[in-house]
């Protein structure tokens, strides 16, 4: 007893403006969730829609987070997962008729799967090479999804339409404020399970692997084994993303997940900060935001002002948004 | 006291409501006094942003709506939005047209998949999805869908008209068919064949997929069948291989190329001009590279308006033509709405062209709607590649689709 309380008072407590660092994150997370829960009853529909699908965003994010941030592999190619996780929804919904709420963890379960199996032979790839691997499956996903073979199920070039899902037991909100409501439950759950994975000792595993796979190994960590697992849970991460972002659009087309999608998911990544799971959510803004923003600058020159924008940002925030909040952060305390 | 008041209020209301004397003039979202409000969409960037430049033409003719005066004192404001050629883009795109801009409708909006993305929405709104940009024969359904209206022949127009040509030109002939294996393809050979009823022989019908490499072997099939028509149902690329492989195994049979791939630049230059010679096409829209339209009013109208309007434009594009002719459509159906601009009204007016002319249409090809006819152009002429250009030859052909 009397050693512990010596030890706390060796230890200083950081703190900003007189509040301890904990307590900031907690005060921190309730006012995320109070803005969260505020969102569908101040907004318009249109922007309700248009955070969901920032919200949607930001969990393809956090699964390709999971494994370029955490596990230190690269990915070009998780369009891949967006679609046979929105393309596992829509044939649910539409040709099995199975209600919208079972098709995100049979989308998940489908995506852990591929990706686990893709997983396999690109542990022998490292970095640029794999990142190429994976840059072939976006591009030949589009293809697949177009072809005779599967065309009965994926509709082909024409993709499918979905019925928009209205709120369940007689709720007084619109199907866009439900589906709100609907990713934001699903997006709780799958950042909850993110911290806690990375928190824990697979979590380390996945990080020791990161830094330094020979030293890993040594420590006993089945390399291999994490790898594909990481590639397996990532996937499973953007296949959910994938099956409620069609459940939000109610269409599905193989032109909806070319390479740019999987080039926009990893803008977001390094936007939001590598590594950072509070990150992904400003990956998912910026994703579907500022596109926006460069088209109303310039029609014309759009893609020139997203490219100056984003160039502004990386020089800005050259750790991502994150890393700039975590400079500002040791700065702050610093002062005190 | 309170609700006497409030039933009397009602009662005014519906008075006014019930004679149409008194309210002349109807307004719904993104119409008033002063000015109308039309959504687009357009892949500006992306794989397909080539189309963009029906969008800047579109806008420019709007631009010189405006400067004469507007439309019935009104002005016109475009919002045009890219979606990138992403569907999931094209359905943000037309909920912040409809929601955040409120536009009284949405017109030309591209692509087959980007309007199937859409068409739910705008119907369950009830806002008119005017004049889409493909030829899919899905968009004229009034029963199901009467907010959406397609506006250039679609493919199964297409294929009707060549099945008159064939019929009337070459009765004996056997016919072999090489398709897209997609809607698309099988839009056209089902034009081609309802059109036929079944008073020729179809001696080979061969698919290829949109990821083939080649369409050299379904060629050689198509030669060892017999047929002395060959029906060509491909996008430019499969087009420029299967003239240019035709002419290597020497298979000169009469060939009938889809509009879609009846481009000089893109499809017949690398199949070779001259294996390209004789190959026959339908057009709907005078060829602006055509020397013999030079002294044409229609299109020295529209010289003028792209030297005013749009002078950064390529006058030998088909592009602008196309978004000139869209944008000259659209005017007429707003000026036949007079003062009730509302979004029923627009598609009642949509519905109801009579004989429009575009100027920029074959001599003889008019815009004609009903309620049961959401096809606005559905004749065609036939064209043949002289080494140069297509040249439309022959009478104005018609390949109405279903309605009247």
């Amino acid at each position: 007893m009397l050693q512990r309380s010596t030890e706390t008072r060796e230890v200083p407590v950081a703190t900003i403006a007189g509040v301890a660092m904990p307590a900031w994150r907690l005060i921190m997370l309730g006012a995320g969730l109070v803005v969260l829960a505020a969102i569908p009853f101040v907004l318009k529909n249109f922007y309700i829609f248009q955070i969901t699908l920032a919200i949607i965003y930001a969990i393809a994010i956090l699964g390709l987070n999971l494994l370029t941030g955490f596990n230190g592999q690269f990915s070009l190619g998780h369009s891949a997962f967006y679609a046979i996780g929105a393309y596992t929804a829509a044939i649910m919904m539409e040709n099995l008729g199975i209600s919208y709420v079972w098709t995100i963890p049979v989308a998940a379960i489908v995506c852990f799967v591929f990706g686990f199996l893709f997983g396999l032979p690109a542990l022998r790839l490292e970095g640029i090479y794999l990142a190429l691997a994976t840059f072939a499956l976006a591009i030949a996903i589009p293809q697949v999804l177009k072809s005779s073979v599967l065309e009965h199920w994926t509709g082909g070039v024409q993709g499918i339409v979905i019925i928009k899902p209205d709120a369940p037991f007689g709720l007084p909100l619109s199907s866009d404020q439900w589906l709100y409501v609907f990713s934001v439950l699903v997006a709780i759950v799958m950042y909850v399970c993110a911290t806690n994975l990375v928190a824990s000792r697979t979590g380390r595993a996945m990080i020791a692997i990161r830094d330094h796979p020979v030293a890993a190994s040594a420590m006993g960590i089945n390399v291999s084994l994490y790898k594909s697992l990481t590639f397996g849970v990532s996937a499973l991460y953007t296949g959910v993303a994938g099956a409620l972002g069609a459940i939000a659009i109610s269409f599905v087309a193989p032109d909806s997940f070319t390479f740019v999608l999987a080039v926009a998911l990893f803008v977001g990544l390094v936007v939001g900060g590598v590594a950072s799971i509070p990150g992904t959510l400003v990956g998912g803004l910026f994703v579907l935001f500022v596109p926006n923003i460069a088209e109303s600058v310039s029609k014309g020159l759009a893609g020139a002002v997203y490219g100056v924008i984003l160039l502004v940002v990386i020089y800005l925030m050259p750790t991502g948004a994150a890393g700039l909040v975590r400079l500002g952060i040791s700065k702050l305390v610093k002062r005190r | 006291m309170r609700n006497a008041m409030r039933a009397w209020i009602a009662i005014a209301a519906c008075c006014l409501l019930a004679s149409p004397a008194v309210a002349q003039k109807k307004y719904d979202p993104g119409a008033s006094d002063t000015e109308i409000r039309i959504g687009n969409i357009m892949p500006y960037s992306g794989p397909a942003s080539a189309y963009g430049t029906i969008g800047k033409a579109l806008a420019a003719y709007f631009n010189k709506v405006n400067a004469e005066g507007g439309i019935n004192g009104r002005k016109i404001r475009f919002i045009t939005y890219d979606d990138g050629y992403a569907p999931p883009k094209t359905v943000e795109q037309a909920r912040r047209l409809v929601e955040n801009d409120e536009v009284l409708l949405i017109l030309n909006s591209l692509g087959t998949a980007h309007n199937t993305a859409i068409q739910k929405y705008m119907n369950a709104r009830k806002v008119p999805q005017l004049f889409v940009a493909t030829g899919a024969t899905k968009f004229g359904d009034p029963k199901n869908f009467p907010w959406t209206m397609g506006w250039q022949p679609n493919y199964q127009s297409e294929g009707r008209i060549f099945a008159q040509y064939i019929l009337k030109n070459h009765p004996d002939g056997k016919i072999g068919i090489l398709f897209q294996n997609d809607d698309y393809g099988k839009d056209y050979v089902k034009g081609l064949k309802d059109g036929l009823a079944g008073k020729m022989m179809i001696v080979a019908e061969l698919p290829f997929e949109a990821s083939d490499p080649t369409v050299d072997s379904q060629m050689v099939s198509l030669k060892a069948s017999g047929a002395d028509i060959f029906y060509n149902v491909t996008t430019p690329k499969f087009a420029a291989q299967s003239i240019k492989k035709a002419a290597e195994i020497g298979w000169k049979p009469v060939h009938l190329l889809n509009s879609v791939s009846a481009s000089v630049g893109a499809v017949m230059k690398p199949a070779g001009l001259e294996n390209g010679k004789g190959v026959l096409t339908a057009v709907y829209g005078k060829d602006p590279t055509d020397p013999a339209w030079k002294d044409d009013a229609g299109m020295k109208e529209w010289v003028a308006f792209m030297d005013k309007y749009y002078p950064d434009g390529d006058k030998s594009s088909s592009f602008p033509v196309y978004g000139y002719s869209i944008a000259r459509t659209m005017v007429q159906v707003l000026r036949q709405c007079g003062d009730d601009v509302t979004r029923e009204n627009v598609m009642r007016q949509a519905a109801n062209l009579k004989d429009f002319e575009t100027g920029m249409a074959l001599p003889g090809i008019t815009i004609n709607t009903s309620p049961t006819d959401f096809y606005p152009i559905e004749q065609m002429q036939m064209g043949r590649f002289n080494g140069e250009s297509f040249v439309p030859f022959g009478p104005v052909l018609s390949g109405e689709v279903g309605g009247s």
